[in-house]
């Protein structure tokens, strides 16, 4: 039997300890871990966390009986003073001697505090370990109880610089941020960048001092202050040093290993130092003339350390170590990967800057554009996981590389598929895990859900970056084994849309729970399920979404459109967009009366915003004594019917386009879908009404309308094809009853016609063949349905105006009359807008 | 906008100092919610008949500090029962406030009891 002794139990001395337990041959093995401070190995990497909780148990790597169980002999409390290379053995501080044959120094690094006359003063702390917060936590209290106003300030505005700031607020003092450099984050960030976080970290409270040398801190006995040049001080009263690490590299220096000349013990690519039975990792070993202040490169030493002493010799560590990081800086999202600084003559830069969002982006694209070099991110890191794969991996990019960054309302395409990345990408780094071993591990069987996937893999359990990349690699690797590719609607239900539609429609089921109860999985509902059975419920009973409102989407549940800062947008209903003047006026006057922001909308219909709950019912009582409906803008259902104004005016107009409009609007008014419905009416070819960007649209040509069916706008935009050709009025509303009527029988949850279409089997050539020549012998139910819809059609928002009981629902306080008292305005081009969100 | 939330801190039963009696059990809507004010606070109450259970929470979401939770569809996620906020459809459970399906900080609940046909929400001030 052989004995390991490692020195040192923090982050990646433990890692150490955990890899080596997971290998078959560690039982040849005895293992002795020494600890200097009083507890095993903690998470220094969410050290700030315990000014939230003050629980150091939280923090545990694993609880000192993890290290029993797994036959490890853990001694805390004491130092190792010496190392005897040539009988191989080391002393300790309490005079103990123990023997080894392999000997891991793991000592990590301490607070590097910098020679500044006074920094042994009260009050002058370093951020390093529990002892140290627990100290600082003490002496923050003292002050406040003197002082409630009292200041701290943290040199150092690096990385766990501004960790220490967070520490700071969280303790309750004024926060200043001290840093030589010029800019916050020199290492990771370009000044852009750090000048846009330093924007957001100050709009939070953070007071940031740049371009600061502390010539010495002042006070007698404890500090008062800090002095930078003659007339230049900063009063505070407290100080915390996070100035950088430096190697604890002394026991290296005793027994005369290689050290590297500004510190750190010189390591090879096998982790072995100068004495091939010593090795070194973390942040004590110097790898390539350089010091890894990270955890990631951390635990790849710890393995490769683990793997030459079992004798696996082929595991080194690799020539370059990718330095990426992502992390959440007071609640910032700040990331940096690859190359983030890049001169101009090796490739060429990317930036997305938006100062008032405090957000940047930044890639670095080869010259000839084809491989991405690396990146920074500031105030959203979303895109972090994919950038950093695409990275990784050399994956081709789009021709615009832009798009990898543009937010994807402005041009930006969600890029890359999971499934696309290589099995040896590495999706976890913190724990070193592929792409290969997640999908491994659900083949298997082994883990079937996204929880599976992280117990037996490790993945997720470091920094937590790669989650949301984990849950789509899972889906997907789900799905493309067929597992339960979950048709069912959410967790409640097994079942997917059309089934639910076709129980309610037979069972005759009139509320949520009657469903939930007789074909759910026990649960009590959801988000998802709810406004969906809401949905099929009126699509089949024609029902409004006054009958059941607890169970429909906030804006069904209001009757209308709810808006960023939680007050509603009303849009009454103008068919065919054909309004008289008095009408107009009267929509003028109500939104003056109720200091209304108006818009005409992109359906053509007149928007007006910025409506309370409390106000809702109010406008709409004016309204609909002007004669106006509800515009159902909120609902999926029929929105607007778009038309040309057509041969009652038009020079060119082959047909009637605005009163066809008209007629078609008011037909399929209020009636419920998978998804919203829009459609146009053009006079002529020229297509004024763009008919063919929407679910159903018409155009009058020689002998009567071509009917087009499932087009789309938004993020996807599809041109609707050629249903049927020169077909007179009544044949065209007998064609769209069908279609719609199918459409809302067979599409999935929140799917619109294009969508839909696209996906049906057998594609437009089957659609004609059920639609024209009822191959499926189903037309006539289908019209009939449509009928008794169209029939039972009725305006909610006038049916909710005259019952005192569903009035009762449009009131902020269900014990006050008062409004919402958290609703700021600003005035923008002579009308209000909600105040930006931070 | 973050100080909003320093107004709601979660409330325990045994810290209850005032129950502050809200309104009629009628006011809400079965397995749905309503908002109530006490002093400067909004509390979204939640009927969850389904459970024969009420829930009290923080009105204002933390994602974008707006008062609109009382107003978000409630149901259960494995079993944990939750309400969706409106706006974004940010998840917390209704019983220990955690965000379920992000990393948004915590809503503060608070207790609920039923007397009479009336709903009394528990506050430590």
């Amino acid at each position: 039997m052989k004995t390991i002794i490692v020195v040192g139990n923090g982050m990646v001395g433990y890692k150490f300890c955990e890899k080596f337990v997971a290998k078959e041959e560690s039982k040849n093995y005895k293992v002795i871990v020494f600890g200097e401070e009083p507890r095993p190995a903690y998470d220094r990497v969410h050290l700030s966390e315990f000014f939230e909780n003050q629980d150091a148990k939280a923090l545990e790597m694993a609880p000192a009986e993890w290290y029993t169980e797994n036959n490890i002999e853990l001694i805390v409390n004491e130092r190792v003073t010496d190392i005897h290379k040539t009988t191989k053995k080391i002393t300790t501080a309490k005079d103990r001697e123990f023997s080894y044959d392999y000997l891991v120094l793991a000592t990590g690094s301490s607070a590097f505090v910098p020679p500044i006359k006074g920094v042994e003063k009260e009050g002058v702390f370093v951020y390093r370990t529990i002892e140290d917060l627990e100290g600082m936590l003490d002496y923050a209290s003292k002050l406040k109880s003197k002082n409630a106003n009292a200041k701290a300030a943290v040199l150092g505005g690096g990385l766990l610089g501004l960790e220490a700031g967070k520490a700071v607020m969280d303790m309750g003092l004024e926060p200043h941020i001290v840093e030589f450099a010029p800019k916050l984050m020199p290492r990771q960030l370009d000044s852009r960048s750090s000048q846009v976080l330093q924007l957001k970290l100050e709009s939070i409270g953070l007071n940031i001092h740049l371009s600061k040398a502390t010539n010495q801190i002042l006070g007698d006995k404890s500090i008062v202050g800090m002095e930078f040049g003659e007339d230049d001080v900063l009063d505070v009263e407290m100080l915390i040093i996070s100035a950088g690490i430096r190697p604890r590299d002394e026991l290296g220096k005793t027994c005369d290993l290689e050290m590297g000349v500004r510190g750190g013990i010189v390591v090879n690519n096998k982790m072995q130092t100068s004495d091939e039975s010593i090795y070194a990792i973390g942040e004590v070993a110097l790898y390539n003339q350089m010091i890894y202040g990270l955890v990631a490169p951390g635990y790849d030493m710890a393995g490769v350390a683990v793997d030459q002493i079992i004798g696996e010799a082929e595991t080194l560590m690799p020539e370059e170590i990718d330095m990426s990081t992502k992390l959440k800086l007071i609640g910032v999202d700040v990331a940096s990967f690859g190359e983030p600084f890049m001169p101009a003559s090796k490739g060429h830069s990317i930036i997305f800057e938006n100062k008032t969002q405090h957000l940047y982006k930044r890639i670095n694209v080869s010259l000839d554009g084809k491989s991405l070099l690396g990146g920074i991110l500031v105030g959203d890191a979303t895109d972090y996981s994919m950038l950093h794969q695409v990275y990784l991996n050399g994956m081709a990019i789009p021709e615009d590389p832009a798009q990898l960054i543009l937010p994807a309302s402005e041009g930006g395409a969600a890029f890359g598929d999971v499934m696309d990345l290589p099995d040896e990408a590495q999706i976890c780094s913190c724990e070193s895990v592929t792409k290969g071993q997640i999908c491994a591990a659900i083949e298997s069987g082994e883990a079937t859900d996204i929880a599976g996937v992280v117990s037996c893999t490790k993945a997720g359990t470091g920094c937590g970056g790669c989650k949301p990349m984990l849950a789509d690699l899972t889906n997907a690797t789900l799905k493309s084994l067929g597992i339960e590719v979950k048709e069912g609607v959410c967790e409640h239900f097994d079942l997917n849309r059309q089934d639910l539609y076709k129980i309610i429609q037979v069972k005759e089921y009139k509320t949520f729970n009657e469903v939930l109860d007789n074909h759910g999985n026990g649960g009590h509902g959801c988000e998802l399920c709810k406004p969906l059975i809401a949905s099929l419920m009126a699509s089949i009973n024609a029902d409004t979404a006054n009958k059941e409102y607890a169970i429909q989407d906030s804006n069904d549940r209001f009757l209308a459109n709810i808006q960023r800062n939680g007050t509603y947008s009303v849009v009454p209903r103008v068919p065919g967009g054909e309004i008289t003047p008095d009408k107009l006026i009267a929509l003028g006057e109500i939104a003056k009366k109720y200091d209304l922001y108006t818009k005409i909308t992109g359906g053509v219909r007149i928007d007006l915003f910025g409506a309370t709950l409390n106000q809702l019912p109010l406008i709409w009582k004016e309204l609909i004594g002007h004669g106006f409906e509800s515009g159902h803008a909120y609902g999926k259902s029929l929105r607007t019917v778009k038309t040309c104004v057509g041969s009652t005016w038009c020079r060119y107009g082959m047909d009637e386009s605005v009163s066809f409009g008209i007629e078609l609007e008011n037909r399929y008014r209020g009636i419920r879908a998978p998804h919203k419905i829009k459609g146009g009416v053009s006079g002529c070819i020229r297509e004024c009404a763009e008919a063919r960007g929407k679910d159903f649209g018409l155009i009058a040509v020689e002998g009567g309308w071509n009917l087009y069916v499932g087009g789309n706008g938004g993020a996807t935009p599809r041109h609707a094809e050629l249903l049927a050709e020169q077909i007179d009025n009544e044949t065209v509303i007998k064609y769209l009853d069908r279609y719609l009527m199918f459409y809302m029988h067979t599409a999935k949850p929140l799917q619109r016609t294009a969508a839909w279409q696209e996906r049906l089997e057998g594609g437009m050539e089957y659609l004609k063949e059920v639609i024209i020549e009822d191959k499926l012998g189903i037309a006539v139910d289908l019209e009939k349905e449509m009928e008794t819809l169209v029939n039972k059609f009725e305006c909610e928002w006038t049916q909710a105006i005259n019952d005192p009981e569903m009035m009762k629902r449009f009131s902020h306080f269900v014990n006050s009359e008062e409004d919402d008292d958290n609703l700021v305005f600003v005035p923008m081009r002579d009308q209000k807008m909600p105040e930006p969100w931070n | 906008m973050e100080e909003i939330l320093e107004t709601y801190t979660a409330t325990e039963l045994e810290h209850v100092k005032v129950w502050f009696k809200a309104a009629s059990t009628k006011d809400f809507p079965v397995d749905g919610g309503a908002c109530i004010k006490y002093k400067d606070k909004q509390i979204a109450v939640f009927n969850f008949a389904r459970l024969d259970k009420w829930y009290a929470c923080q009105n204002v979401c933390p994602h974008k500090m707006e008062m609109v939770l009382s107003r978000g569809m409630i149901g259960d996620d494995k079993g944990t029962p939750k309400v969706a906020c409106p706006l974004h459809k940010k998840t917390f459970s209704l019983e220990n406030g955690e965000n379920l399906n992000g990393d948004l900080e915590a809503i503060a609940t608070y207790p609920v009891k039923i007397e009479n046909d009336f709903v009394y929400i528990g506050f430590s001030e």
